[in-house]
This record gives structure tokens, sequence and C-alpha cells, in this order.
């Protein structure tokens, strides 16, 4: 089938995509995008994490045809179009928290959530959030340290209007 | 592999019955894994996903339904209040990835032993509304789990909506895993107090070949908190009777030895929750509510 979506604000369309295909695969294998990573296929890792119409998910979860007309945002849609690292990106690389880097962009999207609903999160809050995406690495402690110092760095929050009520 | 996009409800019911082995499909965090690693290549996938009308949940006079496509961190985020118990087993439901995705209604669908909202569902109280092209009918949740991933569902049907009965007094789930996130459950028990009738029920999950009330252990807790005039007291159940309650509990598991957990464990384990959500339940509902007169 034919697929039509918009991936990082353009519009993309893979063609010859298989009904049974996770959203995964059409990002890495038919988009070109391989910033999402595939690890667990199964929703236990966190590595293939995107947001789909804004709401976090696993995108090897995600079939194909359900992303059908939808927005999706990856780590490649992070930095802006001269490369320049999102802020988030930046507190990442400051704190330490890339090892081998596999996780790395699924914690980005998860901790970009998260900052959106609570610009202020509590270290229970950022637990939380993250508690979808496992580093092999160990390198939890940085992470932390990653989300909370692009908090500290952010703007005074305004209402955002993503947030759930 | 056809992939079916059924624009409306009523579309949806005409292909199930045209195709009663197309799967459906909503938020596919248990069937993209079977896909994922070739353990099922379904013939027709019958994606639910755009059913606008599935997303909706509304209170009516003393129940919750809740649509087939809403996902648990709706049911966390809007109906802790109303439905304790479900909110508490929500919670503990994958990782928020997941929570955003997954559905009360493909919960029941999947019909796993270790579904994460089955006990809650129990002793709560609910009704599975299913529909076919043939029309609709009303299965209590007591009696929607047939076996280990087996449900009542006839081949063309589909689940429309769940409606939660309002808790009317303190409820409690607990769920024993190897960690807070991304677990199924080792064991689970969900306990509700319900102080309109002056009943409690109990409710255990992955610990027999489907999730099942200990209805042995509630009528000898009943009886014990009839006898000793506690609902309207408050005082709490005697030690003995608790521990006798959740000893009953216990014995009505019937659970295996897996790779999560031996089936020793998994009694002891159900013992010990059955007293904890006991205690919790109780606790909350003398300090919410003071002695009653």
């Amino acid at each position: 089938m034919r697929l039509t979506l918009t991936v990082n604000g353009r519009e993309r369309s893979a063609d010859h995509v298989w009904e049974g295909e996770s959203l995964l695969y059409v990002l890495r294998e038919r988009l070109g995008l391989p910033g999402s990573k595939n690890a667990c296929e199964q929703g236990e890792c966190g590595s293939c994490t995107v947001r789909l119409d804004g709401d976090l998910v696993c995108s090897c979860l995600v079939a194909a045809g359900q992303a059908e007309g939808r927005e999706v945002r990856t780590v490649e849609g992070l930095a802006d179009a001269d490369g320049r690292l999102a802020p988030l990106q930046a507190a990442f690389v400051e704190a330490g928290a890339v090892q081998c880097g596999f996780c790395t962009p699924g914690l980005l999207l998860a901790a970009e959530e998260l900052l959106a609903r609570v610009p202020r999160p509590a270290d229970a809050d950022i637990r939380e959030a993250l508690a979808g995406n496992l580093c092999r690495c160990t390198g939890y402690e940085s992470v932390l340290d990653a989300v909370r110092l692009a908090a500290a760095r952010a703007p005074a929050p305004a209402a955002d209007p993503e947030r759930r009520p | 592999m056809e992939f079916l996009r059924p624009a409306t409800w009523r579309e949806a019911l005409a292909v199930k019955a045209a195709h009663p082995e197309a799967v459906p499909l909503a938020g596919g965090t248990d069937l993209m894994v079977e896909i994922n690693f070739d353990r099922r290549r379904p013939e027709r996938l019958l994606d639910l996903s755009r059913l606008t009308e599935l997303r909706d949940w509304h209170r009516e006079s003393d129940t919750v339904r809740i649509g087939a496509g809403v996902p648990f961190h709706t049911v966390i985020d809007r109906l802790a209040a109303e439905l304790p118990a479900l909110a508490m087993a929500a919670r503990t439901v994958g990782s928020p990835q997941i929570r955003n995705r997954a559905t009360l209604a493909g919960n029941l669908g999947t019909a796993s032993p270790a579904g994460d909202a089955h006990p809650a569902l129990l002793v709560a109280g609910a009704d599975v509304e299913v529909a076919s092209a043939r029309g609709t009918r009303t299965v209590p949740v007591e009696e929607f789990f047939l076996g280990p991933k087996r449900n009542a569902l006839a081949p063309d049907e589909l689940i429309r909506s769940v409606a939660v009965r309002t808790a009317t007094g303190p409820q409690q789930f607990a769920k024993v895993g190897t960690r807070n996130a991304m677990v199924i459950a080792v064991c689970a028990v969900a306990l509700a107090l319900h102080p309109d009738t002056r009943t409690v029920r109990a409710a255990i999950g992955s610990a027999a070949p489907t999730p099942l009330r200990a209805r042995e252990a509630e009528k000898f807790l009943n009886g014990v908190l009839a006898e000793g005039d506690h609902w309207a007291t408050g005082r709490p159940p005697p030690p003995a009777a608790a521990t006798r309650f959740a000893a009953l509990v216990a014995a009505a598991c019937a659970p295996v030895d897996d790779v999560r957990g031996s089936a020793d464990y998994r009694r002891h384990a159900v013992r010990v929750l059955a007293r904890r959500t006991l205690d919790r339940a109780w606790r909350a509902r003398t300090s919410t509510e003071g002695a009653p007169a």
C-alpha cells in the first residue's frame, strides 16, 4: 500500500508498504530516517520512541497504516535546519548523558514530551516519564542530570497548548 | 495481508461480519508484537484507531462507560476519582508510551491471564458491551474470560465499550513485578469496599488461567464484617479474620510455575497483597469518612 504522512513537518510518502509493517520500519527503511532505533520490537525498550500527533509512542508498535495522514516527530526533527542542536540535545551532550547513544533518540523524545507537559519536573516526574526507555550503558544518572539542566535553562513556562487537561 | 480502515463503527461491524477472521487493531501494543516476531500473520487487519466514536467516555448514573478506543492514559488522567482501582491498575501498565496507545478494551480482547485491568474490573463490577452486525449484547466481566487468551466474543463481534460501576468506597490494586515499569504481572490483587451493599470484593490476576474473584474469601469477610457490625462502627476487621481472608484469597489461585515466578511464590505473594489491599482500603474508609456513627 501507499502511505503518506507528515514527518518533522514535511509530507512524506512511501510505496509498497507491507500492511503488517511498523511505523518504525517505514521511518528507518523507507524514509531514510534511522534516528529512531530498532531494538526489542516489542515495546519494552523505548529506543524507537517517536511522537505521533504529539503523543509519545513506540513506533515499533504502530502499524504503518495507522500513521496514514498523521504527524510524526522523530529525533531528526529536534535540531534546527542548520544542524544546531536543540537546547535539550545540548543538555544531553553537556551532562554526558550519551554513552553508546542507542537509547538517546528515544530518551530525547520522551524528555521533550515531559518538558512540554511539565516545564519544571520533580525527579519523580522525570523518572516516571523516562520509565519506558532503557539504557544498557547504565547512564541514567547523567540522563536525569541532562533533563534537570534543560528544565532549569528553559524560559519561564508558558501555558502549553499540548498539555493534557 | 489486507489493511482495512473502516470510517465508521457500523462499517467496522459490517467488515467484521464479512471477514470474521479479521483481527481488530487498536493500540497495537499486543498485536504488533506478535506480527513483529512473526508469531502471527493475520490475513486482514481491522484498524479501529480512526473511529473517533470509540474514543468517547462518559459518566452515567452509577457507571462510567469507556469507549473501546480509550487508552489507559485517559483512565489515569480523567477517571481516577470514579474508578480508583482501575486507574491504579492502569498506572502499572507498561510505560508512558504503552499507556498512550493501549486500550482498556484491547486488554479485554487479548484476555491475558495477566491483564492488569481485569482484577480491577472484577472488583468494581463491569459489563462489556459487545456488538456485531446482528446486534448488541452485554457480557458481565465475570463471564468474559474463558481461558488464557480466550474471551466470550463471537467471531463476528467487537467490543464497543466497557461500563464500569462508579466506586462507592475505597478501592485498591497491587501488583508484583520485577520493577515499577514495563512488567507483566507476576501476580496482582484488586480489592473494593462497597459500603452501599456492605460487601467487599477481591480479585486476583496472573495467578490462574483467567483473572477471577476470590468468592470464598469475600463470603468469609462479608460474614465477619456483618457479624461484628464493622460497617457501622468503622472498626477494622480483627487481625485473625484479615489473615484468614488473605489465606482464602490465596487459596483461590491456580497458579503455574513460569519464567516470571513459581506457583508457590505467586500463592504467597497473593496472600500478602490481599492482606495489604484490605488494610489500605479499610484505613482509607475510616480516614475519609471518620468513624461512622
